[in-house]
């Protein structure tokens, strides 16, 4: 009965309007389906503070240390103290800290920086974070007991939890009461656009639109030193042709007059019809492989980062097709210093690429 | 450049890029009936164009009575130009490629958790063309394939949804202009001056003409539970799978959005395509790109990128959590850092001002640091958490002026110096600083990145 009246009413409106203007889910018919249970489960994985969310498990100390050793170390150094990376994890907080729930070193100006540990409030945070996007190049590709682990290994680098502890979702409330920063948030601002957090404070500065007179004479207080003049490359290059204004020449000092013929300036400018040679094209195709395998993750053109540089490699390994391909498939570790290399999946194909192309020389 | 500068108008180089003896010679040889010759010639010039086009000859009129610009006619105005769909997706002029998004050297180790900067220098309007967008990348970007992208709804809900993108496109649109700024836009300068032109001091900041489907529209289709439903979780589907809380508040205004377009097309693989989020006046990190799944709950959710990042340290050793606001800024862009001015007499002062709160109201102008201001005019209409351009005339006599611009938003705020900002915020928050810029002309016309006591 209820049924159809509904869909004598629904045909009503129809026959009227001519739209289908019914409330709630028939107001957009044949848009979106209901989500099955597995679906949701796929892909809802955010863990909150108060560990709505976390899956039941856990993982020790002990096995954290070798999942670290295997697949974070490199990029976060052994101790999660590495700064070459990313910003160091680990340090910068203590036994009191523990106890008082701020990070006492937060408040010294002279501390020079600031570690993921001396930060983050919530341990839901870490356990969340390791889950959804570490390692760096394999995302999600760890088990639940190894993201227990690796968290509880770097709970452990903090003096949180001790050597033999076992991180489980039994405990993680307990852990999160020895948090070193758990007391350092607050949301008693006027930045978050919403109540939600009770507070709807007033902006924190009220300067006021005065036109005349308003401060003594400026005096420049900061600018840059002459030594970073071009620390940003040439400035020429970096600015329309035409217009009111054009790019500094930062090659040259200020105040030197540039060459009147043909300024420095002017080669970039000019590259944007640059043939692609057949030994371009080469190299341009290693170079889409080298990102598409996430090489560049650990390696950079000219500078070293966790790996050597892609020119150092070249400059080393010259004409080394068949060692560089294995190297590139197998991984190692001595060649370049203590951190090693994984191996890495990729087909031969591709190993062979990227190897011919460093061992001609790494051009770009 | 003193030599430039000192003796007048800027002109090019005759004929644009071939010499007088070249023309002469192309002419003689025409005459002879060698045309490859003359092909090859021009193409020859062509390529290497844009060299003297930078030039900055500063000769009056010339000798032989007239421009030889004018005298002379181009070959582009004697002969047959390209045909239509030469390109199929048109491209910039060959003489803009110093026009280009950068990374700011030395600020991050890889490319995959990185920022490039736009270049505010070289941009007119409010409009940010979509392949000069800034930027920002938590664990590299991708290009998806819409046929394969979803977005489930699920959480405080009657319904788990899910969505496909043709779907999305299928529901009612909206098409917004909206600025979206990085959080830690000018981090760099908190202490000191750091990095020369306002690219990177203040490239971090875009505004696109967003289309997509209000949020509100796809909560309601799911059920959502609007009252106890205070916070909304948005998550991506790169493999960082950025997670940001956003207000339900904000949602129930009816501005925050699913966005597929930016300036008339899909958004650009960088900007998320096919589905990124859209919540004006709040800072990038929360725009969550390639948008997968939107959470409805009851408490924050505190994200690697609300807890551990874009948390703003105060001088007591607290972090302030879910700073989320842009806060009213402005900035001169031109003249900026790294410019030259190329001589005295008039110029057009012009730069950009946003506020996360509402609309501009109001950008006044000094070139004595501060210390007297003029009103811009700006140009209209002016949108809510939009980029405003405004502009101000300016005769430039020669002496060193400090440009400075400050905006006022329809709060009644009025973007605060370093002094007062660092009052309250010390010099080590990194995000959000929307203090006053600076910009030193000196007598060279070489403009510099200062800060004034």
């Amino acid at each position: 009965m209820f049924r159809f009246r509904k869909a004598v009413l629904t045909a009503a409106l129809l026959a009227v309007a001519g739209w289908a203007s019914a409330q709630g889910v028939t107001k957009f018919p044949g848009i979106g389906r209901e989500a099955t249970p597995k679906e949701v489960a796929a892909w809802d994985i955010d863990v909150r503070p108060d560990f709505k969310g976390l899956p039941a498990g856990s993982g020790s100390v002990a096995k954290g240390q070798d999942v670290w050793e295997g697949k974070c170390a490199h990029c976060h150094g052994i101790f999660g103290e590495s700064g070459e990376v990313f910003s160091p994890l680990v340090g910068g907080t203590t036994a009191e800290d523990i106890k008082t729930g701020r990070v006492a070193n937060l408040q010294r100006t002279d501390y020079p920086g600031r570690t993921t540990l001396m930060k983050v409030a919530t341990v839901s945070t870490l356990w969340d974070y390791i889950n959804r996007a570490m390692p760096w190049t394999a995302p999600k590709s760890l088990t639940t007991e190894e993201v227990y682990a690796v968290t509880a290994f770097l709970l452990n680098l903090g003096g949180i939890v001790p050597d033999n502890f076992v991180l489980s979702d039994k405990n993680i409330a307990e852990v999160q009461k020895r948090m070193p920063n758990r007391n350092g948030m607050t949301t008693d601002h006027a930045m978050w656009p919403g109540k939600e957090f009770g507070k709807g404070a007033k902006p924190d500065t009220k300067n006021v639109a005065c036109m005349k007179d308003c401060v003594p004479e400026a005096k420049v207080a900061s600018f840059l030193p002459d030594y970073a003049r071009n620390a940003h490359g040439n400035l020429a290059e970096q600015n329309r042709l035409v217009g009111a204004q054009r790019g500094a020449d930062t090659t040259r000092p200020e105040g030197t007059a540039p060459a009147t013929s043909a300024p420095a300036a002017a080669p970039a400018a000019a590259k944007p019809a640059a043939k692609a040679d057949s030994a371009g094209a080469d190299n341009k195709a290693a170079m889409a492989l080298t990102q598409k395998h996430s090489c560049t993750a650990c390696h950079a053109m000219s500078n070293k980062l966790v790996g050597p540089s892609f020119q150092e490699i070249a400059k080393k390994h010259a004409g080394k097709v068949d060692y560089l391909a294995g190297k590139i498939k197998a991984g190692g570790s001595g060649v370049w210093g203590p951190v090693p290399m994984p191996a890495q999946s990729l087909s031969d194909a591709d190993a062979k690429t990227i190897a011919v192309w460093l061992s001609s020389g790494a051009g770009k | 450049m003193q030599d430039a500068l000192s003796s007048g108008r800027i002109r090019k180089a005759p004929e644009n890029f071939l010499n007088k003896d070249g023309i002469k010679t192309v002419v003689a040889e025409a005459k002879n009936g060698r045309r490859d010759f003359i092909r090859n010639a021009f193409a020859a010039a062509a390529a290497g164009a844009a060299v003297p086009a930078a030039l900055a000859q500063g000769n009056p009129v010339p000798t032989e009575g007239g421009d030889p610009n004018i005298l002379n006619l181009p070959e582009h105005s004697k002969g047959l130009g390209q045909g239509v769909a030469t390109e199929g997706y048109g491209k910039p002029s060959q003489y803009e490629a110093n026009v280009q998004r950068r990374q700011s050297p030395g600020l991050t180790q890889t490319t995959q958790a990185s920022v490039s900067f736009a270049p505010l220098q070289s941009l007119f309007g409010i409009i940010t063309p979509s392949g000069l967008h800034f930027e920002r990348h938590h664990q590299g970007w991708w290009d998806i394939d819409p046929s394969k992208h979803r977005l489930m709804i699920n959480g405080m809900v009657k319904t788990n949804k899910v969505f496909t993108m043709d779907e999305i496109m299928r529901l009612p649109s909206v098409s917004r202009i909206h600025f979206i700024e990085c959080g830690a836009n000018t981090a760099v300068e908190w202490g000191n001056v750091a990095v020369p032109t306002v690219q990177y001091t203040h490239g971090m900041v875009s505004c696109s003409e967003f289309t997509g489907v209000p949020l509100i529209t796809l909560l309601e289709l799911a059920g959502a539970d609007l009252k106890n439903g205070k916070f909304v979780l948005a998550e991506g589907a790169d493999g960082s799978s950025m997670t940001r809380t956003i207000p339900m508040e904000l949602i129930k205004s009816g501005e925050v959005f699913v966005a597929y377009g930016q300036n008339g097309e899909m958004l650009r693989p960088e900007q998320g395509y096919p589905l990124r989020l859209i919540v004006p006046g709040v800072q990038g990190v929360s725009w969550v790109k390639y948008l997968r799944r939107i959470e409805v709950g009851d408490k924050p959710y505190a994200a690697k990128d609300e807890a551990v990042h874009y948390i703003d340290l105060m001088p007591n050793g607290l972090h302030r959590q879910y700073t989320n606001i842009q806060e009213c800024k402005s900035v001169v862009t031109t003249p900026s850092g790294g410019q030259v001015l190329l001589d005295k007499g008039f110029y057009n002062i012009t730069g950009l001002a946003w506020s996360g709160r509402g609309k501009v109201k109001r950008v006044d102008v000094s070139v004595d640091g501060g210390r007297n201001w003029r009103t811009a005019r700006l140009e209209g209409p002016v949108q809510n958490k939009a980029l405003t351009r405004f502009n101000i005339d300016w005769v430039w006599d020669g002496k060193p002026a400090i440009i400075q611009s400050r905006a006022m938003d329809d709060t009644g705020y009025v973007q605060p110096t370093y002094k007062q900002l660092r009052a309250v915020r010390g010099t080590r928050s990194i995000y959000h600083n929307n203090a006053i810029q600076s910009w030193l002309v000196q007598e060279s016309g070489e403009v510099k990145n200062v800060q004034v006591s």
